[in-house]
């Protein structure tokens, strides 16, 4: 950090008008605030394309197994309460909306309508994650968490041991989504302090415009989640 | 624009703009989320249906329109430089490959020597 400090203060030194308008917000090694901008969002495509991959892989576990336990997988997602899992999907939707909306307000300049849709982002995403605790805490109570006391009288034992792969798929699934939405949650408060600060505006809201990016991922996630866990 | 000041940087040199924001009419995105809500009743109205091995593809295929609309318009994608949609396409491209080679093996063990 010093070290950037230095060679800025070095380069002023050198040519003391060359650098007077800057944005305050652009890293000295960009060209202007586009470049910027289109690096950073590039640069957060490529980490949304390992993520891509990431559940990828797990998704297609989830088809093989499938394969092999079709029943059982009728069994398990028959289980699932779907009522609670298609309000979960739009209250997520309408996460994803909000933080829209806040791009569109930094964009704009629009500080406290920005700070506001975050805000309303960070609200939608807890509930999200509210509402699956309460799921959670159902399916354990019933006995469905994988494991040794694992217990699901509804079928035969063969059928059984299918559904408790099921539910290892559902939680696996499920708490890797709800684990990205408490990253989000993270980031949502380090980003409603900056948009209240008013750091954002028509040169500059890359980073926000970053936050939707992961923000939208995580939903596009759950937007397959949902009829493949809730509606077999 | 250009013209008038000979010293103006070359912005050109970078996608033709310095500013780097396009902004869509917000109305765009509440049509956005209405068609979002309208694909997820009707993922859960069509999984009502038995149409047997198809509901799970009838299934996928609402859930990839969905993505779609997300990844175009809240992701911006659709506004977005040539070099951005080399990176989400090449990106599903990988994960096509993942999925055809695995289920290219996995999916087709089923069948019987007679």
């Amino acid at each position: 950090m010093s070290d950037v400090t230095l060679h800025h203060g070095a380069e002023h030194a050198a040519e003391p008008h060359g650098h007077e308008h800057h944005h305050p917000f652009l890293q000295h090694h960009f060209e202007d605030m586009g470049q910027q901008h289109e690096a950073s969002t590039l640069g957060m495509w490529f980490f949304v394309a390992q993520e891509i991959l990431f559940f990828g892989g797990i998704f297609a576990a989830y088809f093989v197994y499938r394969e092999m336990y079709p029943d059982a997988w009728k069994a398990g997602s028959h289980h699932q309460n779907w009522q609670i899992g298609a309000a979960n999907t739009v209250v997520l939707i309408g996460s994803s909306l909000t933080m829209a909306l806040a791009v569109w307000g930094a964009q704009g300049a629009r500080r406290k309508f920005t700070t506001l849709m975050l805000v309303l982002t960070l609200i939608l995403g807890a509930v999200f994650v509210g509402v699956k605790g309460y799921e959670y805490a159902e399916h354990i109570h019933e006995g469905l968490f994988p494991g040794a006391s694992f217990t699901y009288t509804e079928a035969t034992p063969a059928l059984t041991r299918g559904v408790e792969l099921f539910m290892t798929f559902y939680f696996t699934m499920t708490g890797l989504h709800a684990l990205h939405m408490v990253i989000g949650a993270g980031l949502l408060l380090y980003f409603i302090r900056r948009a209240w600060r008013g750091d954002f505006g028509p040169e500059y809201y890359g980073p926000i415009e970053i936050m939707g990016l992961y923000w939208h991922f995580v939903d596009i996630v759950w937007i397959f989640l949902f009829p493949l866990l809730y509606l077999v | 624009m250009a013209q008038e000041h000979g010293h103006q940087p070359d912005h050109e040199t970078y996608h033709g703009h310095a500013a780097p924001h396009h902004q869509a009419p917000l109305t765009a995105y509440f049509l956005v989320f209405g068609a979002l809500m309208v694909l997820t009743v009707l993922t859960v109205w069509v999984s009502r249906i038995d149409l047997g091995a198809l509901n799970t593809a009838v299934a996928m295929a609402i859930a990839v329109v969905k993505a779609l609309v997300v990844i175009l318009w809240f992701m911006h994608v659709i506004h977005s430089p040539r070099l951005t949609w080399i990176v989400v396409i090449s990106s599903f491209l990988w994960l096509a490959v993942l999925f055809v080679l695995t289920f290219s093996d996995y999916l087709t063990r089923h069948w019987k020597m007679s």
